[in-house]
């Protein structure tokens, strides 16, 4: 196994070539350069050695979530995951909860149906007459909901779409967040706290918090998203009065 | 085999190719007026180019400064443009952008606020007022956020990702179709549509240094150009002065003017602020070009850093200041280059950022000489003259995406007779594609892209003279000629899209050499060393392709109708300092 630290010539990566999930692991040897990433040996190998390695990136700065990968066992993006602080053999392979499609790349096609379906049942609704006067102050928290890039690994990791596949029951981390902007939007006038409850699964996440810890926007996804979300739930929705309003108007 | 059995088709109304800020605005104006749109785009939907646009929107709210106004607004354009841009469109641009932005914000856009509750605005290069609506850093991201929300609402509109359009159809003359790929498969698309918005951005991977992703390969361009359509100003290339120099794996990528907005000052190895030498009283906040050409000389003159550039430093303001306002920069070096901003000052150089020509389009409706046919955002051309102001191509892509959906919609809803695509056309564009799997002895695309790169790179960069753009025509011209081979099958097969991308690169780098030597004189973004003087006569360039050649001629720029001249007696300041006495 090689050494942590940098000054060397070649790094070592085995890659997962193949397509919808069959494929194996190909060993390469990459000349390492300075402040080297993930995504920098990829390409190229791409552009050197294997003209058809799949790989999906844009930005190549951190800020579009195109590259999601994971990297020696840890969903990361390939852009900014650093080469001079991995073990070798370095492991590129796709993100597995979801489909394959080739190589390294994921069939994330998933998020945008996800997101479309939160838009057309749920989506921003500001009232007519708003004038969207609003303070700082009022707008920083949807900020940080707001910095989602769309990366998909939080979904990556979280156990109810990974392991359990629930993705038709439940949106997932990333779409709680898209949610949570939602409901702080200040000129916002709809409560889609049911919804989230009926046809978004919120009741699958049980808080294990492994989504924040790869979020790479360090967005506190359960703390700031999550958490208050299932807080207006029990409040809402299993406050007794409430509850009993809702027979009445059988809502 | 028959091609019957390898492509799928679709019908719809207007075709909006790429969704950057441009195509999803189009998209949404086109889809407001009912009709069936296609949305197609080279990536996954939300990761278009516009999300590194950072620095904010320029539109005279005049939120922060009352005396903004759409005229301040038009004549800054114009001066930065060097007065090359077509006056229709800068005073259109003047006009709508505000609403455009109050749009945004009414589709959930979190623009930064006024202490009273209203859009923030900051002060940017060029701009005679604090102009720039923004959000931190990350301006771009929540546009493209908000854009793409507001499209997924409207059931009447079918989204291809990971899909790029290869090839136009016409009948007769106007628009009838488009031939497309998807990624995952390899399998073709044919679409069936009555007008086709081009929104591909801009062609920086033509060059080697850009702040550019792998997607702007100019493909708008070379379609337009290819299906009859002009092209104007191609010689005006924007390197943006400041990209990131170190490490190399981020050399191009791109470091906001909001940096120098928010008040950072450049520095040379000597620690000479030497703006002061190039632009005493706009100083960091002087145009693009003229940053970009005094960070050239710096460097070039032997006053450049280690890495090959110069600082560029915030650290003189409070660290809590930079990372509210610049928190992407702060973290982007932080995690890319292991240097805190709020204390270390920042290597940068020029990158190739923007390109200022496109196709020629009507400023009403968008729409090119090839009926049916329209573009916007990068892709077009008239707003910007020689030389972009940085946040107007924010709004750019609002105003006239918006102008261009509506004009695709409506010249498609006014359409009656049925469209054709030639069976035998389509044949041969889909062999011609999968050509490159059959070449038996031919070169990588990546070595041919490489090639092309380093041309463009070093002999049609800030600095331009008569031989090298000599040079790098016949390279180019022997790339042209150059039979390209890939491996592999159709599936997700990068090489196999270079190919295909390399054909349109080819023909922009073309497009740009030619113009480039066809201007003997410097303005703008185009400085020739052996003509530095500005031209007597303002002109404009314009290409289009003939039996299978490249034309170009001459035109004199529009002239400005009185009524507006009177605007631009004053040049563009600093007007708010001014204003303050400091
Ligand atoms: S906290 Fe919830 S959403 Fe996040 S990973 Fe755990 S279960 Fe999934
Ligand atoms: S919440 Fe974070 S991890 Fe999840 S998709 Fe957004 S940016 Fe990625
Ligand atoms: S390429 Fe954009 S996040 Fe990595």
């Amino acid at each position: 196994m090689g050494s942590k630290n940098g000054n060397r010539k070649e790094v070592t990566f085995v890659i997962f070539r193949g397509d919808k999930g069959r494929g194996e692991f190909k060993e390469y040897r990459v000349p390492y350069q300075e402040g080297m990433v993930v995504l920098d040996a990829i390409l190229w190998i791409q552009g050197n050695l294997e003209g058809d390695l799949a790989v999906r990136w844009n930005c190549k700065a951190a800020k579009c979530g195109s590259c999601a990968a994971e990297v020696n066992g840890k969903p990361s993006l390939m852009c900014k995951t650093r080469v001079d602080e991995l073990k070798e053999p370095i492991k590129v392979e796709p993100m597995k909860a979801y489909p394959h499609i080739k190589d390294i790349v994921a069939d994330t096609s998933w998020n945008m149906r996800t997101r479309r379906k939160i838009i057309t049942k749920v989506g921003f609704r500001p009232s007519l007459k708003s004038t969207f006067l609003m303070k700082e102050e009022d707008v920083e928290r949807g900020r940080e909901f707001r910095k989602c890039i769309e990366c998909g690994l939080c979904i990556d990791v979280c156990h109810v779409l990974r392991e359990h596949q629930l993705f038709d029951k439940f949106i997932g981390p990333a779409y709680l967040v898209f949610s949570a902007y939602l409901e702080t939007h200040p000129e916002d006038t709809i409560n889609r706290i049911a919804w989230l409850k009926e046809e978004g699964g919120l009741m699958y996440c049980n808080i294990t918090k492994c989504c924040t810890e790869v979020c790479p926007e360090e967005i506190h996804i359960t703390d700031n998203a999550i958490i208050p979300l299932k807080e207006r739930l029990a409040d809402e929705y299993f406050d007794p009065i409430k509850m009993l309003f809702r027979k009445i108007l059988n809502k | 085999m028959s091609v019957g059995d390898k492509y799928e088709t679709h019908s719809v109304d207007v075709l909006v190719v790429g969704a950057g800020g441009a195509g999803l605005r189009a998209a949404i104006e086109a889809a407001k007026e009912g009709v069936e749109v296609g949305v197609v785009c080279k990536s996954l939907l939300g990761k278009a180019h516009t999300v590194m646009a950072e620095g904010g929107i320029a539109a005279a709210l005049g939120n922060v400064d009352p005396e903004d106004n759409w005229k301040e607004h038009f004549r800054d354009t114009m001066y930065g443009g060097k007065f090359l841009n077509d006056w229709r469109f800068a005073l259109k641009h003047a006009q709508l952008a505000p609403e455009c932005v109050k749009e945004l914000q009414e589709w959930g856009a979190l623009f930064d606020r006024t202490p009273d509750g209203r859009i923030m605005q900051r002060a940017f290069g060029g701009h005679s007022w604090r102009r720039l609506v923004h959000v931190g850093d990350r301006t771009g991201l929540e546009m493209i956020r908000t854009l793409q929300d507001k499209l997924l609402s409207f059931p009447n509109v079918k989204i291809f990702q990971e899909c790029t359009v290869i090839h136009l159809f016409k009948d007769g003359n106007a628009i009838s179709g488009a031939l497309a790929y998807i990624r995952e498969t390899g399998r073709f698309i044919v679409f069936k549509t009555k007008a086709v918005l081009l929104a591909t951005g801009g062609l920086g991977k033509i060059y080697k240094i850009t702040s550019n992703s792998w997607e702007y390969t100019g493909s708008g361009y070379a379609l337009a150009i290819l299906a009859g359509a002009e092209l104007k100003d191609m010689e005006f290339i924007q390197f943006h002065p400041t990209g990131m120099v170190w490490p190399p794996s981020v050399q191009g990528v791109l470091v906001t003017e909001a940096v120098r907005g928010e008040g950072g000052r450049l520095y040379n190895a000597k620690g000479e602020r030497f703006m002061q030498k190039y632009d005493p009283v706009r100083l960091e906040l002087s145009t693009r070009d003229l940053v970009a050409r005094s960070i050239y000389t710096e460097i070039k003159e032997g006053r450049g850093t280690e890495h090959g550039g110069v600082y560029l430093d915030v650290s003189h303001l409070p660290a809590e200041q930079v990372k509210k306002k610049l928190p992407g920069m702060y973290k982007q070096f932080l995690e890319f280059a292991g240097i805190d901003i709020t204390r270390q000052p920042m290597e940068v150089a020029p990158t190739t950022h923007y390109t200022m020509g496109g196709v020629v389009v009507d400023p009403d409706t968008q729409m090119s000489r090839v009926p049916g046919l329209f573009a916007a955002g990068e892709t077009a051309v008239g707003l910007h003259g020689a030389n972009r102001l940085g946040g107007n191509s924010l709004s750019d892509l609002l105003v006239f995406g918006k102008l261009a959906g509506k004009g695709a919609a409506e010249y498609a809803s006014s359409l009656t007779k049925d469209l054709k695509i030639d069976k035998d056309e389509l044949e041969r564009a889909i062999k011609e594609a999968l050509k490159p799997f059959e070449t038996k002895d031919g070169t990588s695309p990546y070595e041919i892209h490489e090639k092309m790169k380093e041309t463009m790179q070093n002999y049609v960069g800030i600095f331009r003279e008569e031989k090298d753009l000599q040079k790098a025509l016949s390279i180019i011209e022997e790339l042209k000629n150059t039979k390209v081979k890939v491996n592999g099958n159709i599936m997700y097969n990068p090489a196999w899209h270079l190919a295909l991308d390399l054909k349109f690169m080819l023909i922009c780098a073309e497009a740009v050499i030619r113009c480039a030597l066809g201007r003997k004189d410097s303005i703008g973004a185009h400085s020739r060393l052996d003509y530095p003087d500005p031209p007597k006569e303002k002109y404009n360039h314009y290409v289009w392709i003939e039996n299978g050649e490249l034309k170009m001629r001459k035109e004199p720029t529009p002239e400005v109708p009185d009524e507006l001249k009177a605007l631009l007696n004053t040049p563009p300041s600093r007007k708010w300092e001014e204003r303050s006495g400091s």
